[in-house]
């Protein structure tokens, strides 16, 4: 009896059998994340990367010219000025964020006066946007107007302007100095998080074992923080090695190629100078580097041996 | 090993006082509790003594220092935190030796401490693990062992077994006895189970509210609860308190609501009808033909070894009683119940002080 009513069932529709595969309905709901993916991620940067194997100007697509542009570049002096600039800018810079953020976070996390509004002060310079902090620094910078200028000559510390972007030396550590103070909160504001996650029973402990301030740092802190170190450090490289906007506003790579990053200089051959390939075949060079700084995180951030649950 | 000594000491927070003159003394190689419910002061007092919480007033001395003014590694005292506080970055060993090491000790010295720490502890296998690899008992062993380490002045445990399951509180409570017994170190031990406070300690203090309610040996508290806070808060089940007044009219009398009248041999030295509280602790409770208390059986709990009976009064008042003998109530059934004389405790309905009366009856 109970078999012939299930055999007189009439057979599921064919929505209602795809709404019940789970596997049916895991492509359905991965589509439009893999859509977004492949048409903003996927396809530009293999359009970059076949741009790069041609000699596309703008107005014209151009044909596979295989390595030539590659060639190219391999002895092109400017193109090397650029590496050397960009990693010059990307590990200074990267050592004084994490060294000050590491700082400002350390003080933030000490129990302040006005402890919210400092650091909400401390997330400024990231909210700005950076083409405006840019602008400004701009002014700092300027040659005639300089405010440091003004105020290290009214203390009788300088008797005449400093060229802050006209030399080669000054510009480097000028745009070093803007990508510093614009990078730093994001460092503060996450190692500070992660500094919250630090018990106060470990500090306490430790205290009690017998440590000074210096000694709570280096073994309690430190450690500890290091997971949380390597996360925001990759990130924070990563988006110096590819910064752009404080460069373009602030000298343009200028003077003379001194502070031309690779991606200031494959802006300026791709769309200023209208040779599409050439530009794409120096954005595709800085991938290795990129690939590089990702492994480099990849070993460092993989869990260690303490984070790992279970037995061994 | 030191005496400690805890002088009308105060603590506020900022405006707050939490802790309103509190006197201990403790003697050298005594296991003492703090024992009292959530709020009370008694970890405040406890991070007091290790010196991570500055001292308002008043004045602590570790042996014969003063240690008001000395940095909590100065005091050489040890603290097991509730939540272990184990350093998660280094292995079971490396916890262990921290404190050694920050003190300069030889590699060689500092593994022989180790090493006698962990057998004590039967840590030996679990040396080269992380704590993230050990059980909750173990992890409290592993903390324990670091305090042991230091061969400090003064143990202080801080709600050590509150994260464990019940089986493995009642083992590893043996164990912290066990361990002190042979260690013979002055300890401090913040509890609010006042079992665990019952079956440990040499010396209870009795903590509410920012004072000292009473402190002496476990048995004493018990069997002359100072007042109603520490009457009710020690002994599970928990004291039956019956309020009521005295009658001193003819024979001295209790009289409580629902008509109960008992016959007292001597009464305090009160006025006629002043509030009073009947103490009686379950046990002390024995089935009666004639005399005692009218009780209507509510629920009957019979758990192997004695049977506990909940039951009502006419006045509504709900009684407890433990019997080891076997009897069977059924619920609804009206049972006399008289207390074993001698064993009626009686305090003051207005300040809730004990009445001195014992004696008398």
């Amino acid at each position: 009896m109970a078999v012939s009513s299930v055999a007189a069932q009439p057979r599921p529709s064919l929505l209602s059998r795809l709404s019940e595969s789970r596997n049916a309905l895991g492509f359905g709901f991965m589509l439009p994340a893999a859509v977004l993916l492949l048409v903003f991620l996927t396809y530009p940067l293999g359009l970059g990367v076949w741009l790069g194997f041609t000699d596309a100007r703008i107005g014209r697509s151009g044909i596979f010219i295989g390595i030539e542009n590659y060639q190219y570049l391999w002895n092109d002096s400017v193109f090397w000025l650029s590496v050397f600039n960009t990693l010059l800018y990307t590990i200074s810079a990267s050592i004084l964020k994490f060294a000050l953020g590491l700082w400002l976070a350390l003080i933030l996390n000490e129990n302040l006066p006005f402890k919210s509004f400092f650091r909400a002060v401390v997330l400024l310079p990231w909210v700005v946007p950076t083409v405006l902090s840019a602008i400004a620094f701009w002014w700092i910078y300027d040659s005639q107007f300089s405010i440091l200028s003004w105020a290290l000559q009214q203390m009788g510390l300088i008797d005449h302007r400093i060229n802050f972007l006209g030399d080669p030396t000054n510009a480097r550590a000028s745009v070093i100095a803007a990508n510093v103070w614009r990078g730093i909160p994001f460092v503060a504001i996450t190692l500070l998080a992660g500094l919250q996650t630090i018990p106060q029973s470990l500090y306490e402990a430790a205290t009690l074992d017998g440590a000074t301030r210096w000694q709570l740092f280096r073994y309690v802190t430190l450690p500890l923080l290091t997971p949380i170190i390597a996360i925001t450090m990759t990130f924070s490289v990563l988006f110096t090695f590819t910064d752009f906007q404080l460069i373009y506003v602030l000298t343009r790579g200028g003077p003379v190629n001194a502070t031309h990053l690779m991606a200031t200089l494959s802006f300026q051959r791709g769309i200023s100078g209208g040779q599409l390939g050439e530009g794409a075949a120096i954005a595709v060079a800085m991938i290795p580097f990129l690939l590089a700084a990702i492994l480099f995180s990849y070993f460092g951030l993989q869990r260690r041996k303490w984070q790992q649950g279970g037995r061994d | 090993m030191a005496s400690v000594a805890i002088g009308d000491v105060y603590k506020s927070f900022g405006t707050v006082e939490v802790l309103h003159g509190v006197s201990v003394n403790i003697n050298d190689g005594e296991f003492v509790t703090l024992v009292g419910p959530s709020g009370c002061g008694k970890s405040t007092l406890l991070r007091m003594i290790a010196g991570l919480e500055k001292i308002s007033r008043g004045q602590i001395a570790i042996g014969e220092r003063v240690v008001n003014n000395v940095a909590p590694k100065e005091r050489d005292v040890a603290m097991v935190f509730q939540n272990y506080a184990l350093y998660p970055h280094m292995t079971v060993a490396e916890n262990m030796a921290f404190s050694l090491m920050l003190k300069g000790v030889s590699k060689a010295e500092s593994d022989a401490g180790v090493q006698r720490a962990a057998e004590i502890l039967g840590l030996l296998p679990l040396l080269t693990r992380y704590p993230r690899q050990l059980s909750g008992g173990q992890r409290q062993r592993v903390a324990m062992g670091r305090a042991i380490v230091r061969d400090p002045q003064v143990f202080l445990f801080d709600e050590p077994l509150s994260n464990l399951d019940a089986k493995l509180r009642v083992q590893m409570r043996a164990e912290i006895k066990e361990l002190h017994q042979r260690l013979k170190t002055t300890t401090v031990y913040v509890t609010h189970d006042q079992i665990e406070a019952m079956t440990m300690a040499d010396k209870i203090v009795v903590m509410h509210d920012g004072i000292v309610e009473q402190i002496g040996p476990p048995l004493e508290l018990y069997d002359r609860p100072n007042n109603l806070f520490v009457a009710s808060f020690i002994g599970s089940p928990a004291m039956n308190l019956i309020k009521g007044e005295i009658g001193t009219d003819g024979s001295p009398s209790f009289r409580g609501s629902g008509g109960i009248s008992l016959p007292l041999a001597a009464a305090p030295a009160v006025a006629n009808a002043h509030p009073v509280v009947l103490g009686i602790r379950p046990e002390h409770l024995r089935l009666s033909p004639d005399q005692g208390i009218p009780v209507t059986v509510v629920v009957v709990e019979p758990t192997g070894s004695e049977i506990q009976v909940i039951g009502r009064t006419a006045g509504g008042d709900e009684i407890v009683a433990n019997f080891r003998e076997r009897h069977s109530f059924t619920p609804g059934e009206t049972i006399r119940l008289a207390a074993e004389p001698g064993l009626i405790h009686l305090f003051d309905g207005k300040t809730g002080t004990r009445f001195e009366t014992r004696t008398g009856w």
